[in-house]
């Protein structure tokens, strides 16, 4: 005999969300804003406005490193 | 001395504060709301009383509210540090990383799960299971706060890490010493706190809108009874972990403490401003008054700082030029040190270049004996490792004077509440009422008080904020910070409406579904 316990828990938990989600009134627009605001930050200013500035210039660690460690070192006379 | 434009160095420090200051807008009143959601619960499930349920939900709605505008406001922070401040965020990468995931993972689960269970639950699953995931979802919230203030924590008293100066990174070389940083501790527990007292306050104001206006009269007088007691305690802790924050600050940040008490001068027996305006033309090093007008309580200071009344407390005077007496290394000797520091590292890096083994291992071994001052290297002059007095100063005493008010407003709601004549005191509830607005201003004075008077540092003593920045034009910045302040007033303006519609609606009907 095939053992359907776990295909029920899914299937109960699945019910539990649909149901749930289906029976949202203002949860609605709570929900509406976050997708919005997911939606501006991730698609509008991450995508254009707030690129990683070392990943987009460069590839390697070893090469982000490198010019970290000359934005440290670049001094006009450290010594004086 | 860094060809770095400053005023991108300030665009991009006032696009950071805009963005933590809203997103503390939120996280206070969900820290404490949850807690106060699962004391509304948990008398329910005990006494049956429907009324109780109806108030649970009802409260349970306007956490639901709060949390869903606030949720991820703080990813823009973390889009801010890879654009705006990449040094910084490459050279603190592999200190943070850990606790950011922990918390990024931590949220999600505890989201997905009793966040659900929470709003959908209500008839679908068992009393005690329904009241167990609002106790998680409170308990989780508070305890995903623990990692991103062992963060800053850390950026506050950087301690448990080495620098690494082939990759530029600093990493970790004792995770138990991050996570259990004094600073992280006293931080973690007078922030979680104060987000306890913020939830009773949000709580009694609401309650006293609903006295004042004659409406679900049972209700709000049962809200204010379980929110009085519960903001008379936090609102005591407060007082107690406000005091180990401070000692903390002045035996880790002693120029804070200078900063936040307007101290010029080292004193022994040193007394604390109880209340005062600065002198705004005061310079560090000249002879004027610091104060045009003070009023002090005497040896407080010097209780606070380092638990003894005749102790002495470094002023930013003693701490920018050095006081001898009292064994205080000055700025100077300090940047002089760091500028070698600087200066072994660039040696390093060229020996490494030029695969000389030999002379790498040298300059090293030059580098670990000043790293420590590594910070001080990059500042032109004593002065710059002053913050700005005024803020911090006035932020910490209106934080002080608020946070020292609240306990008696709660005793007060508390007294007339348990003599049910709390309809009758028509002069306090407008200040009931208000109640709510003065925890904001304080928990945003605190932060304030935090960051402020951090400056100018990134990591305290290691990286001042002109070097941790990217080198962009201040223009990029500027547009971004326009952009955000237009999407959080619209953001904010949806939560106080829908809030105050829901609030409007009353507790019976006002449910979240």
């Amino acid at each position: 005999m095939k053992n359907n316990k776990p295909i029920k828990v899914i299937d109960t938990v699945y019910r539990f969300y649909r149901d749930g989600f289906r029976g949202m009134t203002l949860g609605k627009k709570l929900w509406k804003i976050i997708l919005i605001k997911l939606f501006v930050m991730f698609m509008v200013l991450k995508l254009f406005f707030f690129p990683n500035f070392l990943n987009t210039s460069f590839h390697t660690d070893e090469e982000k490193g490198n010019f970290v460690l000359e934005q440290m070192t670049r001094t006009a006379n450290p010594g004086k | 001395m860094i060809d770095i434009d400053l005023s991108m160095v300030n665009w991009a420090r006032a696009q950071f504060a805009l963005t933590a200051m809203y997103h503390w807008i939120f996280v206070p009143l969900t820290l404490g709301l949850s807690f106060l959601c699962a004391f509304f619960e948990s008398i329910y499930v005990r006494t049956g009383d429907r009324e109780w349920r109806n108030l649970t939900k009802f409260w349970m709605t306007l956490f639901g509210i709060n949390f869903a505008i606030g949720v991820a406001t703080g990813i823009i922070l973390e889009f801010q540090f890879g654009t705006n401040w990449s040094n910084y965020s490459w050279i603190v990468g592999d200190i943070f990383g850990a606790p950011l995931a922990i918390e990024g993972l931590f949220a999600f689960f505890l989201e997905a799960t009793f966040f659900a269970v929470m709003f959908f639950g209500w008839n679908r699953v068992s009393k005690r299971f329904h009241l167990f995931s609002t106790w998680m979802v409170a308990i989780g919230s508070n305890l995903s706060a623990v990692w991103i203030l062992v963060a800053n924590g850390w950026m506050q008293n950087p301690i448990g890490m080495i620098f690494n100066p082939e990759t530029a990174r600093f990493e970790m070389n004792s995770f138990f010493e991050v996570v259990f940083n004094p600073v992280a501790i006293s931080k973690f527990v007078h922030t979680s706190s104060s987000g306890f007292l913020m939830g009773s306050l949000f709580v009694l104001s609401i309650s006293c809108w609903f006295l004042m206006r004659g409406r679900h009269l049972q209700m709000a007088k049962r809200s204010i009874i379980v929110a009085s007691v519960f903001g008379l305690l936090s609102s005591s802790y407060v007082v107690l972990t406000g005091d180990e924050s401070a000692y903390e600050v002045a035996q880790k940040q002693p120029m804070k403490l200078a900063a936040i008490e307007g101290l010029y001068k080292g004193e022994t027996k040193a007394g604390m401003v109880a209340a005062g305006i600065l002198n705004p033309d005061k310079k560090p090093g000249d002879d004027q008054d610091p104060f045009l007008i003070k009023m002090e309580i005497p040896y407080l200071l010097s209780l606070l700082a380092n638990r003894s009344l005749d102790s002495f407390v470094p002023g930013v005077d003693d701490l920018v030029y050095g006081n001898k007496e009292q064994k205080i290394e000055g700025v100077e000797s300090k940047m002089v040190k760091g500028k070698m520091a600087i200066n072994d590292l660039a040696e390093f890096k060229q020996a490494k270049k030029n695969k000389n083994s030999q002379q790498a291992e040298i300059s090293l071994e030059k580098f670990r004996k000043n790293q420590d001052y590594m910070g001080y290297g990059y500042l032109d002059k004593p002065e710059e490792a002053v913050p700005s007095v005024a803020i911090p100063y006035y932020a910490f005493h209106i934080m002080v004077t608020l946070g020292s008010l609240f306990p008696v407003l709660f005793a007060l709601f508390l007294f007339y509440g348990i003599k049910d004549s709390l309809p009758q005191k028509k002069w306090l509830l407008p200040i009931g009422l208000i109640s709510g607005f003065l925890g904001l201003m304080a928990q945003e004075a605190g932060w304030v008080v935090a960051e402020v008077g951090r400056q100018p540092w990134a990591i305290y003593g290691l990286l001042p904020v002109k070097v941790a920045t990217t080198n962009l034009a201040a223009v990029n910045v500027q547009i971004t910070f326009f952009m955000f302040l237009g999407l959080f007033t619209l953001l904010l303006a949806a939560e106080i409406s829908i809030m105050l519609k829901q609030i409007s609606i009353g507790p019976s009907e006002g449910e979240l579904k």
